[in-house]
């Protein structure tokens, strides 16, 4: 299989994700130029986290207009798997490509530490490596990771099953404390209706190294894998 | 302007009367406007180190693994590696205007690493601020670090660790030090010199306005009289532009076709171009007209002088210039030629044909040296005698740790930690919080620990010793994770140098340094000094930062510091003695700071080192932590903390020394550690503590959800983990 990894400058995850998905999954990885409209035959394209164009603006205000983001709406017409993590998922949610906004989080500054997240529907190609309702263990990062949808819309999502991950203890139950910035639901991650775009607050590339402290992010990319194999298998 | 005019001017620019005879006497005629800027911004303190470039010499430049030292960063080399590290101050800038002074100190430093042709891979900060009580300091302390994680997170550059330390002494004066540690192949490295005719000079990066200048000159090499408007001399930080110049500068660096490079920092174009020169043996010529400048009218002087951050002066290959602008380009930066390298040893500065500047490089970067009378402070006569029977034995010593673990300098440091990204690059292995902090090194199984240390208290009480028990204390800090001890960067705080009593200090630090580090085989491979701390309040306390790199063979064999398994051994590794001068102790429960600080014995703290590692590295320790300020108590109670799962431990202090209480539970002697292992792995740790001469204490173990201490059947403390965890868990 083949990953593409977005660079925009003020990307700072991107090699991170580059050196999980080719060091430790052993998988083909390009690095895509944001200025470049060649998505170079990917199979999955990564949007990594970091401060696209700086983030002065709103979070991956500027991103959502890059050459790049042109070709990926074509690649996710056609059915094209992407994961914006992070920042990515900033971009992702700006880009209209996902429902909601991502407000500043609600202590009013950054946060990073690990934090537990419930995974909310496991029959996914991003999650089906994971038990329902397991509790898995990967940090965050980020300064406006609130994630907002209007009621209306937060029915629709949770009706089509769209929320992959929420925040929750070490338990798996979902208070205000285990709530880190106050998004809706406790709202981690999600996909699209169509089921070939996710966005998450979390890094899954900060932990699927056992010497990071945590293998769970790893079973992000691996499911991702192993149903890009299944298709391609079924399609022979 | 006649020379009894430019004289004025001179000083105040901040320049001696001597050292204008002195330009004088170089350039065998009268200085022009912009040469006067330029010699008073490379000739103060901040720049040239004239109070304290003799005083260097005492440092020992070789250790265990070679060493690089370089003007703006040193380093070492370890199996084909450059780790390049170096700490800087950016103490006035942050007084003044706390979140700019902050997030330009981490984009200097960083530059530094990165213009060493190293991938900056970790930065640190030591912080030294007034009590947290006071509102002008806590507006201070909260503008700093929102100041870091502004710059720090932005720049994809993890903020792993680091100090925070409150004492009224830094009311008047904020210390901000930070370190930055970068890695690239030893082969790979730049040099930071202009060479070869024909080359051609680039700048690159952000434009030049009129921030910052003066910084140096002024604002740096002077102290707060109290009414100063400083304001316009303080720079403000382009996180973005900085991690694009990263990439784009590592990008031209790889392609061959750079001869040198140098950050424009302090002094800006002034100290890059001439040291460029100077480091080179080479004539630069600079066209100003070329200089790409945020405001027209700018005079050649402000040019020369202002610190607009984020900017870069490269030398480069005649005829490769192009591949080198269009790198820059490529990550949105403006790049232009700007001039080339001449014959001659001259630094000249021509704008629109008219030489505005004309200076030997050599000269211009060779500031004069001062030795001032240095004297003992008067207060050093009184204040080491502590009397114990003056001192109460506190009758509840529940409530002395609880009161200790949750004071400002013990508390956890995780609400600020949490601000900065202290993971990306992924290479965090041990986190902040959870002990050393250890970082992985790709494609290697070895990996480095990281720490920043110093004990200011104990630096005023006594600054020679202070400084040899702060060089121990990170040593310690180092091995304990399973680190071998590799070498050191410092950060020199100071007053007023040309005040006796200030020198004296500093003198003394700087000898406590190089013996500690001569015993101890760990070069010093760069460093900073800031002087003029001090404020109408009084000078700081001498505060010599030290930050200081180890090398973990086994990185997978970390050991970090939070006790883990029920029924886990504990032990105390180290001689405690009747020793509390000086402590946190002292300070807070009793609100007294006197002497004498403990007794420091080398030898015993290398033995300690070599168990630590040893034991370590061979996988025979759960957890792992150095004692220093807090003691004992503060160390169970932080082992029991500051894990994932906070967990109980049961303490007898029967077999250690019949001394005092408080000394026993919370007084400083040097030398000891806190470990934690599986039982029946004491005997061979005993065995090993005996080949080393390490003094071995079983003196508990880690269970349920108290913490205990007993001495004599007696329970002395006892204290829910919970509760503990409330104290010790401080949100700022």
């Amino acid at each position: 299989m083949k990953f593409g990894v977005v660079v925009f400058p003020g990307s700072n995850c991107d090699y991170d994700c580059q050196h999980v998905l080719s060091e430790v999954l052993g998988q083909e990885t390009e690095m895509l130029w944001h200025e470049n409209r060649d998505l170079k035959e990917c199979d999955c394209i990564i949007l990594p986290g970091g401060f696209s164009y700086g983030d002065y603006l709103r979070t991956g205000a500027i991103a959502r207009f890059s050459p790049v983001m042109e070709s990926i709406r074509n690649f996710i017409e056609g059915g094209g798997l992407v994961i914006g993590i992070c920042n990515g998922f900033q971009i992702l949610v700006e880009s209209q490509l996902l429902p909601g906004a991502l407000l500043p989080n609600q202590p009013g500054h950054f946060i990073c530490r690990y934090v537990y997240l419930r995974v909310e529907n496991s029959e996914t190609p991003f999650t089906r490596l994971f038990y329902p309702g397991e509790v898995i263990r990967i940090p965050i990062a980020h300064h406006q990771g609130n994630y907002f949808i209007p009621d209306s819309s937060l029915v629709t999502l949770q009706n089509n099953r769209q929320i992959l991950f929420r925040y929750c203890d070490a338990e798996g139950q979902i208070n205000p404390e285990s709530n880190p910035n106050g998004s809706v639901d406790a709202i981690a991650g999600i996909m699209s209706s169509s089921q070939n775009i996710m966005g998450m607050m979390p890094h899954p590339e900060r932990s699927s190294e056992d010497l990071l402290g945590s293998q769970d992010g790893k079973r992000i990319f691996l499911s991702v894998i192993q149903w890009w194999e299944e298709k391609q298998h079924a399609k022979k | 302007m006649p020379r009894n005019e430019q004289i004025q001017v001179a000083r105040e620019l901040g320049l001696r009367d001597e050292e204008y005879q002195r330009i004088l006497d170089i350039l065998k005629r009268l200085p022009t406007p912009t040469e006067l800027a330029m010699f008073s911004v490379e000739w103060s303190e901040h720049c040239g180190y004239p109070h304290s470039r003799r005083w260097f010499e005492l440092f020992p430049r070789e250790g265990k693994f070679p060493v690089l030292v370089g003007e703006d960063a040193g380093g070492i080399v370890y199996q084909g590696q450059a780790i390049v590290f170096k700490m800087e101050s950016h103490n006035h800038p942050s007084q003044v205007e706390p979140r700019q002074g902050a997030a330009t100190g981490i984009g200097g430093i960083i530059r530094d690493i990165f213009g060493s042709g190293a991938r900056p891979i970790a930065c640190l900060d030591s912080l030294h601020f007034g009590p947290s009580e006071n509102a002008r300091s806590n507006f201070i302390f909260k503008g700093v670090v929102d100041g870091i994680a502004f710059y720090g997170n932005c720049v994809g550059v993890p903020t792993v660790a680091g100090e925070l330390y409150f004492h009224p002494s830094y009311q008047g004066n904020c210390l901000v030090n930070v370190m930055s540690v970068g890695i690239a192949p030893q082969n790979r490295l730049a040099k930071s010199w202009a060479k070869g005719k024909g080359n051609l000079i680039i700048y690159a990066g952000n434009r030049t306005g009129r921030d910052g200048i003066g910084g140096c000159s002024i604002l740096a090499s002077q102290e707060f009289s109290g009414q100063d408007e400083k304001r316009p001399s303080v720079q403000i930080g382009d996180p973005f532009t900085e991690k694009c110049l990263i990439e784009a500068t590592l990008e031209a660096l790889a392609t061959g076709f750079l001869v040198g490079i140098k950050d424009m920092g302090a002094a800006g174009l002034t100290c890059s171009s001439s040291e460029m020169a100077a480091a080179g043996g080479s004539g630069v010529k600079i066209y100003l007209d070329r200089i790409p400048v945020r405001e027209k009218a700018m005079e050649p002087w402000e040019i020369m002088m202002s610190e607009s951050q984020e900017r870069m002066l490269l030398c480069v290959k005649k005829g490769y210039e192009n591949s080198i602008l269009q790198i820059f380009h490529k990550w949105g930066l403006e790049a232009v030629v700007v001039g080339e390298v001449v014959d001659g040893d001259k630094i000249t500065i021509a704008l629109d044909n008219q030489i505005v500047a004309d200076i030997p490089a050599q000269e211009l970067t060779k500031p004069p040296i001062y030795t001032p009378p240095a004297e003992k402070p008067a207060y050093l006569k009184t204040i080491n005698r502590l009397n114990w029977n003056n001192i109460p034995l506190p009758e509840n010593w529940n409530e002395v740790l609880f009161q200790l673990i949750g004071s400002p300098n013990l508390c956890s440091r995780h609400s600020i930690f949490e601000q900065y990204d202290h993971m990306v690059q992924i290479n965090t292995t041990i986190l902040p919080g959870n002990g050393t902090v250890v970082l992985r090194m790709k494609n290697f199984p070895w990996g480095i620990a990281v720490t920043t240390d110093c004990n200011p208290v104990f630096c005023y009480l006594d600054p020679y010793q202070g400084t040899q028990i702060v060089i121990a204390e990170a040593a310690r800090n180092l091995a304990a994770c399973g680190a071998q001890p590799a070498g050191i960067t410092d950060c020199l705080n100071f007053g007023n140098p040309q005040k006796p009593d200030r020198y004296w200090q500093f003198i003394e630090a700087v000898k406590g340094i190089s013996d500690a580090c001569k015993f101890f085989n760990l070069p010093v491979v760069s460093g900073n000094v800031s002087f003029y701390n001090e404020s109408p309040t009084g000078p700081i306390h001498p505060t010599p930062t030290i930050g200081m790199i180890g090398i973990i063979e086994k990185v997978e064999k970390a050991v970090n510091a939070f006790f883990k398994e029920e029924g886990d051994c504990l032990i105390l590794l180290g001689e405690t003695r009747e020793e509390f001068g000086g402590s946190e102790y002292l300070r807070i429960i009793h609100n007294l700071e006197l002497g004498p600080i403990p007794k420091l014995d080398l030898q015993a703290e290398k033995n300690l080192q070599e168990f630590l590692i040893e034991a370590g590295q061979q996988g025979l320790v759960h957890s792992a932590s150095d004692l220093s300020e807090g003691g004992l108590a503060c160390a169970l109670g932080e082992g029991c903390l500051c894990g994932e799962k906070p967990i109980g431990c049961s303490v007898t202090l029967d077999d250690l020394p019949n001394i005092r209480l408080d000394a026993l539970l919370f007084g400083e002697s040097c030398g000891r550690a806190l470990i934690s292992c599986k039982s029946e792995k004491t005997p061979i740790l005993e065995k090993l503590a005996q080949n080393k001469k390490v003094p071995f204490f079983i003196i508990g173990k880690v269970t349920g959800k108290n913490l205990t201490i007993r001495k004599n059947q007696q329970s002395i403390i006892s204290v829910p983990i919970e509760d503990l965890r409330k104290a010790w868990y401080r949100t700022w």
